[in-house]
């Protein structure tokens, strides 16, 4: 005798999924595909014997050390853009390659293969970002900005500005100040 | 995260037919794997876009003087309506004056390009602005201070 059955892929590894999670007694949500919202720390033991049991059904756990690390960098790199009143005057390099323990060459280079652009250009993207919410607050100078930046000079932080954004600092904050009083 | 790998959806209207065809042979050979539809003019875009059914364009190409309905309409309609606050918006024209470039920046366009005659120039121009449009999705920053005029 043959049997001819038909079958929905992913219901059936939602209901694996929930099944194996409840037998461990781990509190969870479902999210979309590929996703598991963990509410509570799940001891070494029970994560262990959970990989075990899903992997008898090809469904693995997807720990990608990489893409935690990009996201690393780049928390880095914005906390250090951001959250400080002046950039550290020490070299990007060093101060990445301290905080995070790796060596700058090996960070570079994941981060390159990885996310189509470099850290370097990621840092430009991003000082030019906080620039923008600098001149648009209005609170301070130009010069005062590109200090704080760590900028040599003004003629470089406008240069920079126009190169990314195709603007100048002038006329990007006429354009912000036209539009807010449009919307108003 | 939205990767390169994963294909963008990206709109065009022009009425010049030979501009339309020297756009799609440039996105082609990008070989980027984006999706691309073609509008006649701004009333089919709009026409199109009306349908509350269709999957939202990453971005959008707009040039500025077509007949019916020019991109300058379409750009205020599609900024007046909240459904397509995450769609980028590029203003694709001939015109490279300032007031051109402030005011549709200022109209809610995040994009200017100023149409490029030459092939290989605007097959770089269209990939600048791709990575840029990407970057600035996948990295978290501001939409309300997008704007990159080339």
């Amino acid at each position: 005798m043959k049997l001819y059955i038909k079958y929905d892929g992913i219901v059936a590894c939602r209901v694996i999924l929930q099944e194996q999670l409840e037998r461990l007694n781990i509190k969870h949500k479902l999210l979309d595909l590929g996703e598991i919202e963990i509410s509570d720390s799940v001891s070494d033991e029970s994560f262990a014997e959970l990989q075990d049991s899903l992997s008898r059904y090809s469904i693995f756990i997807v720990n990608n050390e990489k893409s935690q690390l990009i996201q690393k960098i780049k928390d880095t790199l914005v906390e250090m853009i951001y959250e400080n009143d002046k950039l550290p005057a020490i070299t990007i390099s060093q101060y990445l390659s301290e905080k995070m323990n790796f060596s700058y060459g090996y960070l570079t280079n994941i981060f390159s293969d990885n996310t189509h652009s470099s850290i370097e250009n990621f840092i430009i993207i991003q000082k030019i970002e906080r620039a923008k919410k600098l001149i648009i607050e209005d609170e301070l100078t130009l010069t005062e900005v590109s200090y704080k930046l760590n900028y040599s000079s003004v003629a470089y932080l406008s240069s920079q500005f126009k190169k990314v954004t195709g603007l100048t600092p002038s006329t990007f904050k006429r354009i912000v100040d036209k539009r807010r009083s449009l919307s108003n | 995260m939205i990767s390169h790998e994963d294909s963008m959806r990206i709109l065009i209207a022009d009425d010049d037919e030979d501009d339309r065809t020297f756009f799609s042979d440039a996105m082609m050979e990008l070989k980027m794997n984006n999706n691309l539809t073609l509008f006649n003019d701004g009333k089919e875009l709009m026409d199109y876009l009306a349908n509350p059914d269709i999957m939202l364009p990453h971005l959008l190409f707009l040039d500025l003087n077509m007949p019916r309905k020019s991109g300058f309409e379409c750009l205020k309609e599609i900024r007046a309506d909240l459904r397509f606050k995450d769609v980028s918006i590029a203003i694709y024209s001939t015109s490279s004056s300032e007031k051109d470039i402030e005011e549709t920046f200022i109209e809610g366009a995040n994009i200017y390009i100023k149409k490029p005659n030459d092939f290989n120039k605007l097959k770089k121009v269209i990939k600048e602005v791709l990575n840029v449009n990407w970057q600035f999705h996948s990295s978290g920053l501001n939409k309300e201070t997008f704007f990159f005029s080339i």
